[in-house]
């Protein structure tokens, strides 16, 4: 498998960051790094980190499988978590979620059939003192209420 | 000796080495911890915390898996705190659990049915459907049921840490976490069931005993694995004297808790239908069943008749029938033609090592010594619990492992040195990590059928060159190869190695090109697979568990009973004496042992008493190294023989030693007659390597 430069380069100087002997530490920011450029965790894309790694296609699947912002399925091009967990619950967050499902159309782990839109409710994403939050990719939106959520939604081309 | 540490757990001063867990300590004084996830010798996983405690000023319950003991510490195990914790940790184990005890085959010596009765509430508070996951079946031998896993990780370190295999793992979270083999949706891995037999609940199942019947009714017989020869000890699970089960959960044994999938599961040649269960005798022309008076007093004619006589032992028979058998081929048929299969040098080993400083090695060897050297054998394949003791002592002790192997091994990946050579240019290849070798404060050598004749004397002359302290370990093929040489089933040599009386016999070989041979005996060896019988018109006993190559051209077959269905004692590759232990009765069979007997007895011949303990008596008295301690032998242990002390004057030729160079799914005949191995093999995959 092969990937960009860029990202070649990103991968390179990652595994410096960790002790001889200790690379597979890198392995969860690689597997982000890489689902960015390749769209999701493919079956060939945890089998060329094992290998490059050194550890076993299983030991890959037990990360994947650990953590939510890991995805085997691609997303939509906007992936939308919306926190429903304690604080964003208190503050809104449900009507957030319930809201966001009749906007697009989809429900938890869907994905809009034109692949723009994929949504997710997430449980707390660190984000309490500014409950209720949300997520898109990798960019966070604070004390969201339901008219700001659309105005959101809406400006993503 | 490492500083005390006192303590006092439930108001019981306790003292303990520093570092010791708290679980271990509280196990000294004889307060019992539960636990699911800690396993003795196991990393720490910290994972079910059913073994929290309180402990005085900490803020919370700690699980005492994996908290040291501490000076004046205050601990107590059966507070209100503790025993409600506990509650609710089992509470909360059981809320996706099925249930399902009246059909688990754990059911009755299941970890969670008794932490549950002991520890548990008589209630749930949980009223949610369960989540229902179907059974999944990984490969003829590994079986998972989701719901039942109570996630303790103990299948995934023993694959991962005892095993050295990794092919266990654990996806998913929360609710929908569960154990994942390595290849998606089955395994490629050993096969050894050591991940089903210590799994605490009944999530892990083996093809080969589930729903066979309930724990409780079984007997448990302890013996010794009859396949390779590396002589585990296994505990047979007998019901309705059939074998159900094979396993060594006690750790009773130099094996511990291992055994390979033959030990475990190959038991089920005992009761394969072609067994044979009437003697068979050729009455024009055809083998048919005849009663065992008939078929002894035809084997009792001919053998009085006299003749040129040839007698080739097994390997898989005891040392009191290989004894007994060399004892009457030499006094009663008065001859020096008796030979077994062999697969290692074994004689020239004892001979060149006489007067040197360097040793046998042993079991123990394998996993203390800080370096092995691997000489023309693939280990992992042939000697699965060797080859496991060896991983075991990198893993632990980061052993120095060095390979010369004509092929790619499994040690290939934690070698230090690792070359690959021919059968004929082996020394080259160990000459080139001379240097590295030299650099290594001891050696443990281990060498296969490549290395023989001039070729060992060779390795011990480089061993000695390298000024540091030696050992080997001469690997054989089977359960009892090195017991049938011990033994003198050779032409050359009688018991304990000493030169025979008379000429040397004729070899194996020999007697099978011979065309003037009278009288054939065969006891529990397939020759005919492999050679050709010139004598056609030898009269030809065999003495199996099958109807062999060899037994279809017999005059007479006796049916033997296998080493699952005898007493007596085996010697294992290192050699160490263990006891067979007799699980299951025979139904028309006999032992080798009652069978030698009764031919004796129809000639009329004294052998002494014919009983297992009897022989082993004698044996004890006359066969050098063989005057090992019987207590240790009899309470189901191993007793080490004492190398052969002097000069070893062996005639015979390094051609005929060959070791069948089996893999981890065979051994010879035995194995062609388990259905569970057959099926392994034609599993799709491949073997882990
Ligand atoms: S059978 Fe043995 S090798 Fe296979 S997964 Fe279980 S422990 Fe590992
Ligand atoms: S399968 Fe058994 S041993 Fe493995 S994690 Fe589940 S309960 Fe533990
Ligand atoms: S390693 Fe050998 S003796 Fe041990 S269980 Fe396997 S076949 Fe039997
Ligand atoms: S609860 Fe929503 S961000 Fe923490
Ligand atoms: S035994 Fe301590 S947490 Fe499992």
């Amino acid at each position: 498998m092969t990937f960009s430069p860029e990202l070649e380069a990103r991968f390179a100087d990652l595994l410096t960051h960790y002790p001889p002997g200790r690379q597979r530490g890198a392995l969860i920011p690689m597997l982000m790094y890489a689902q960015d450029e390749v769209g999701a965790v493919t079956p060939d894309l945890m089998a060329e980190l094992a290998k490059r790694l050194d550890i076993s296609v299983l030991q890959v699947d037990e990360v994947v499988g650990y953590y939510s912002m890991l995805h085997k399925k691609p997303q939509g091009k906007y992936h939308i978590q919306i926190c429903t967990n304690v604080a964003c619950m208190l503050r809104g967050g449900a009507e957030l979620y319930e809201h966001a499902c009749k906007k697009l159309g989809v429900g938890h782990k869907q994905t809009q059939a034109s692949g723009k839109f994929s949504l997710e409710e997430v449980e707390c994403i660190g984000a309490c003192s500014w409950a209720p939050a949300i997520q898109v990719n990798y960019d966070f939106h604070h004390e969201v209420t339901v008219s700001q959520l659309d105005q959101v939604l809406e400006g993503l081309q | 000796m490492a500083n005390m540490v006192k303590l006092t757990i439930n108001d019981t001063a306790v003292e303990a080495p520093a570092g010791t867990l708290l679980i271990d300590a509280a196990k000294l004084a004889g307060i019992e911890i539960p636990a699911f996830c800690y396993y003795e010798g196991m990393s720490l996983q910290a994972a079910c915390r059913m073994c929290l405690v309180e402990i005085e000023k900490a803020p919370k319950l700690m699980a005492a898996c994996v908290v040291p003991v501490g000076e004046g510490m205050v601990v107590r195990t059966e507070s209100p705190a503790v025993v409600k914790a506990r509650k609710t940790t089992l509470e909360f184990l059981l809320t996706n659990h099925p249930l399902d005890c009246p059909v688990c085959d754990k059911g009755g010596e299941c970890e969670l049915q008794d932490m549950v009765f002991k520890y548990g509430a008589g209630e749930s508070r949980f009223t949610e459907v369960k989540q229902h996951v179907p059974e999944k079946q990984w490969s003829p031998v590994v079986f998972y049921d989701g719901p039942r896993c109570i996630l303790c990780y103990r299948c995934v370190r023993v694959c991962n840490e005892g095993m050295g295999v990794g092919a266990l793992g654990i996806v998913n979270r929360g609710v929908a976490a569960e154990i994942a083999p390595s290849h998606g949706d089955h395994l490629e891995c050993d096969e050894c069931g050591l991940c089903i037999d210590i799994c605490p609940v009944g999530a892990l199942t083996s093809g080969a005993y589930r729903y066979k019947t309930r724990p409780w009714e079984m007997e448990h017989v302890g013996t010794v694995c009859t396949h390779c020869s590396n002589g585990c000890k296994t505990t047979l699970g007998v019901r309705n004297n059939e074998i159900v089960r094979g396993n060594n959960r006690d750790r009773s044994g130099l094996n511990g808790e291992f055994l390979c999938v033959k030990g475990r599961y190959a038991f089920d040649f005992n009761h394969h239908p072609e067994r044979l269960q009437a003697p068979l005798m050729r009455i024009n022309g055809k083998l048919e069943e005849v009663s065992w008076a008939r078929a002894l007093q035809a084997v009792v004619e001919k053998f009085k008749a006299g003749g040129k006589a040839g007698v080739v032992g097994s390997t898989r028979i005891s040392n009191e029938e290989a004894f007994l058998l060399q004892k009457f081929a030499r006094t009663a048929l008065k001859t020096n033609n008796i030979d077994h299969h062999r697969s290692g040098d074994v004689v020239t080993l004892l001979d060149s090592l006489s007067g040197k400083t360097a040793t046998l090695g042993n079991v123990d060897d394998c996993y203390n010594s800080k370096a092995v050297l691997i000489v023309g054998a693939d280990i992992s394949q042939q000697q699965p619990f060797l080859a496991n003791q060896i991983r075991a002592n990198y893993r632990h002790h980061k052993a120095g492992i060095y390979v010369a192997t004509s092929g790619a091994v499994r040690e290939d990946k934690i070698a230090k040195g690792s070359v690959r050579t021919t059968d004929s240019e082996w020394l080259a290849g160990v000459e080139s990590m001379r240097e590295k070798l030299k650099g290594e404060s001891e050696l443990l050598v281990l060498f296969g059928d490549s290395v023989k004749g001039e070729g060992v004397r060779k390795l011990v002359a480089f061993g000695e060159s390298l000024g540091i302290p030696v050992k080997y370990i001469c690997l054989v093929d089977y359960a009892n190869s090195r017991g049938a040489m011990d033994m003198g089933l050779l032409p050359d040599l009688g018991p304990g190695y000493h030169a025979v009386e008379g000429a040397p016999g004729m070899t194996l070989p020999q007697m099978m090109a011979a065309t003037d041979l009278d009288l054939l005996w065969i006891v529990g060896a397939n020759p005919l697979a492999r050679h050709t019988l010139a004598s056609s018109n030898a009269f030809v006993v065999v003495q199996d568990l099958f109807l062999t190559e060899t037994a279809q051209r017999a005059d007479v077959v006796l049916p033997a009973a296998s080493a699952y269905e005898k007493n007596g004692t085996v010697t294992n590759v290192t050699g160490q004496v263990q006891r067979l232990k007799r699980g299951v009765e025979t139904v028309g069979a006999k032992t080798d042992l009652a069978i030698i007997g009764l031919i004796a007895r129809g000639m009329g011949v004294n052998l002494g008493k014919v009983d297992a303990d009897a022989v082993f008596a004698e044996i004890q008295k006359t066969v050098r190294g063989y005057n090992v301690s019987l207590p240790v032998i009899v309470t189901g242990g191993a007793a080490q023989t004492m190398p052969v002390n002097g000069r070893v004057a062996s005639t015979v030729l390094p051609e005929l030693i060959q070791s069948s160079r089996d893999t981890l799914f065979t051994t010879g005949t035995l194995t062609r007659y388990s259905k569970i191995l057959n099926e392994v093999m034609e599993a799709p995959g491949g073997l882990y390597r």
